[in-house]
């Protein structure tokens, strides 16, 4: 029987991890995403917004049965008058919601899908039923290939696609600008649409961006100073104009860099090329059959040991 | 390597805890059912938040790891050259067979769209940047060889059978129908006798490609369930995101995999009343020290470089899970590194729980309570979802020790006699 060699196993363990790391350190040589400002996008402008929540009747109106969206009874309601959401959910893909900070201090806020440049749920869903338009950067999720994983609701740093938790066939349900419903027919969201005030407006990424900069220099005491979206995970094509902090009106404070590139770099060096399984694989093949023949010959030779003690018996 | 050093463990099937268990696997299947029909929501407390519960941080993220056992002892004797150890193998096996087989069940329960899972095998709809696709397939493959490698277990047995139950059962049904049993059926019973043994040997030439590819894939899906959670570098806590998250993954699985073959073995012989298996286990307890030194190294190194030490040790809600997770790792691993204590089977299981627990506990920790997805989010698990959990693990305990009676699992007493005497020469 073969000494113990730890060495040996210390070796193993040593090269799998020296894998992993190596190709980490490289990777932060790999480009970054370019952002696309000719795709398609909304501008939500939170100081114009009244609150009259028509854009969420349009938006369920419009896309309930291609989006699988239905009305949501409230508590106090029991006739069921209105669709009285309380957050984004498996029926709902836009909200707008009231932030009252004072009685002088408040905010609407509409909130829906994002549009990232480079989104982590594209990035993830493992049979790519989110996917992202190369022309139109428009991320859309399609039911017939989504396994209702969820990892698109872990990975989503909004927290933006949400799930029918109470259907027997369930699926995720997240704006798609209307992609296949009122942007076809009319050649414009629902929402942006509906607005009677003009606070949401919809367009090219580059419009939008010159539309909320030109905004926010011709009066400059009226907003906060930033357009959230523009930087933010990498850029989204969804834009928001405000005049109270962004945070305080639930939308995250984000890092520019996209969740989905560092993740990404780390899984593409591990598999690069798929060399390091293969490698792994082969390296370990090798010993593996080295020790069983070493094995095989020892057993040989003790069984041969031992016929011949026995004929010395006799 | 012969077939002649496992053994059937002869002994009634029908046991009290045979019952109990069965009785907890019905339980968790009919609420199975009930999530089938009415929605996730009705049996579960997972939310748009909190999208993974404990079917996924338990199942799938724990239960892969402890069902490391065979991972971790196929690399101890193929790899690290501990043919002595080859006895304890096939029990090993089966354990990752269940545990494995019943996390990609689990799986099933837990995805809201299971019929459109053939995507998978649809190369158009692969998505390499995801860690999930990779984690798919490697399981799915990874089952399959552990299947493999179980097969010769039953072909062994396939192979000496007399079909005396089955004979039996057949009589009594021909009997009651009232009608003659056609000769036919015993020959197609020999073919199968036959083809058992045609298979087995050449089985035997290329298992040893199967049981190396048996040692890369979970080295491959354990580090990319780490991987999983990198996408979330806003929800996870920083005390657990980090880029190490593979690495980290990967070596708590190895030490996780030689504990619980530690706890395995003690549980059954204990269960079974056989003779414990000291002098094996011991030794397998020199590595697991090794290893956690390394992962406790790599823990707090990346926490130093990531400025995180104090928030490791500012002793809030997140600090408290991680010391304990620490501590739990740290404390069985200094009680391994005693020859004493390892010479002990008493303190051996309580070592090798702590570090089940630890490692387990870590796990939880970047999967459940380091995640939050912000401000007015809530999980614990509903006592159904913790009943499936329970159900499927009851069935994991009850295929076993069903199997072990029936099919040649166990090391074979009196040769391992003999190994530990050749050994001590």
């Amino acid at each position: 029987m073969a000494h113990p060699s730890r060495r040996r196993f210390l070796k193993v363990l040593g090269a799998t991890g020296a894998a992993l790391l190596a190709g980490r350190t490289d990777a932060s040589a790999s480009a970054t995403h370019q952002v696309n400002n000719d795709t398609i996008g909304m501008l939500y402008d939170a100081t114009k917004c009244v609150g009259c929540k028509a854009c969420m009747s349009a938006c369920k109106r419009v896309n309930s049965d291609y989006g699988s969206l239905s009305y949501e009874q409230a508590t106090f309601d029991p006739d069921a008058l209105w669709d009285a959401p309380q957050d984004l959910t498996g029926s709902t893909r836009t909200l707008i919601k009231l932030f009252k900070e004072s009685e002088k201090e408040w905010s609407y806020v509409k909130y829906s899908c994002m549009h990232c440049q480079k989104p982590s749920c594209v990035s993830v869903c493992p049979v790519s039923a989110m996917t992202r338009d190369a022309v139109t950067g428009t991320v859309d999720y399609n039911k017939n290939t989504c396994i209702g994983c969820r990892y698109c609701q872990i990975a989503c740093a909004f927290n933006i696609p949400k799930f029918q938790w109470d259907r027997a066939i369930p699926q995720i349900v997240k704006c798609d600008l209307c992609k296949n419903t009122n942007l076809v027919k009319k050649g414009i969201t629902a929402c942006a649409e509906t607005c009677p005030v003009g606070a949401i407006s919809f367009g090219k990424r580059k419009d939008l961006l010159a539309e909320a900069k030109k905004r926010l220099q011709e009066r400059p005491g009226l907003y906060i100073n930033h357009i959230y979206g523009e930087k933010e995970v990498g850029g989204t094509n969804h834009l928001y104009l405000a005049a109270m902090p962004f945070n305080n009106l639930g939308l995250p404070i984000l890092k520019e860099e996209a969740p989905a590139e560092f993740s990404e770099k780390i899984q593409h060096t591990i598999y690069k090329g798929f060399i390091a399984p293969v490698a792994l694989y082969s390296t370990l093949c090798c010993v593996a059959i080295r020790n069983m023949k070493k094995h095989d010959a020892e057993a040989h030779k003790h069984a041969t040991v031992d016929n011949h003690k026995r004929e010395d018996g006799k | 390597m012969s077939h002649d050093e496992y053994q059937i463990h002869r002994a009634k099937i029908l046991t009290p805890s045979f019952i109990f268990l069965l009785t907890l696997s019905l339980i968790g299947f009919v609420l199975i059912g009930v999530r089938f029909v009415k929605g996730i929501g009705a049996v579960s407390n997972m939310s748009d938040g909190y999208p993974w519960g404990i079917w996924i941080t338990y199942d799938v993220a724990t239960g892969t790891a402890i069902a490391c056992g065979g991972y971790a002892m196929a690399i101890l004797i193929y790899i690290r050259n501990h043919m002595h150890y080859h006895p304890m193998i096939r029990s090993a096996i089966l354990t990752s067979m269940f545990g494995y087989g019943l996390a990609g069940f689990s799986v099933m329960v837990d995805v809201g769209r299971p019929w459109n899972a053939y995507n998978f095998f649809i190369p158009s709809k692969w998505q390499a940047n995801s860690a999930m696709f990779e984690v798919a397939l490697c399981v799915m493959a990874y089952t399959t060889v552990l299947l493999l490698e179980f097969l010769p277990a039953v072909l062994t047995t396939l192979e000496k059978t007399e079909w005396r139950t089955l004979q039996l059962l057949l009589d009594m049904l021909y009997a009651r129908m009232g009608m003659k049993r056609p000769e036919r059926i015993g020959e197609r019973l020999d073919r199968v006798k036959d083809l058992a043994a045609w298979l087995k040997p050449r089985l035997d030439k290329v298992l040893i490609f199967v049981i190396v590819l048996g040692i890369t894939l979970p080295t491959m899906h354990q580090s990319s369930l780490g991987s999983l959670l990198l996408i979330a570098s806003t929800k996870l806590h920083p005390l657990w995101h980090t880029g190490f998250l593979p690495l980290l993954f990967l070596i708590n699985c190895m030490f996780i995999g030689y504990s619980i073959a530690i706890l395995e073995s003690v549980i059954s012989c204990y269960a079974f009343k056989r003779p414990y298996e000291t002098k094996e286990l011991s030794g397998m307890a020199q590595i697991i020290p090794w290893l956690t030194v390394i992962w406790l190294s790599v823990v707090v190194g990346d926490l130093a470089w990531r400025g995180q030490l104090a928030a490791a040790l500012s002793f809030d809600f997140y600090s408290g899970f991680f010391l304990l997770e620490f501590c739990l790792v740290a404390g069985g691993s200094l009680l391994m590194f005693s020859g004493k204590k390892r010479a002990s089977i008493r303190w051996l299981f309580i070592s090798a729980a702590l570090i089940v627990l630890g490692g387990a506990l870590y796990r939880f920790n970047v999967y459940l309570i380091g995640f939050n997805p912000g401000k007015g989010w809530h999980y614990f698990p509903a006592l159904a979802e913790l009943l499936i959990t329970v159900g499927i693990v009851a069935f994991e305990i009850l295929g076993y020790q069903v199997l072990v009676k029936i099919l040649p699992v166990l090391p074979k007493l009196h040769t391992r006699q003999q190994l530990d005497a050749e050994v001590k020469v």
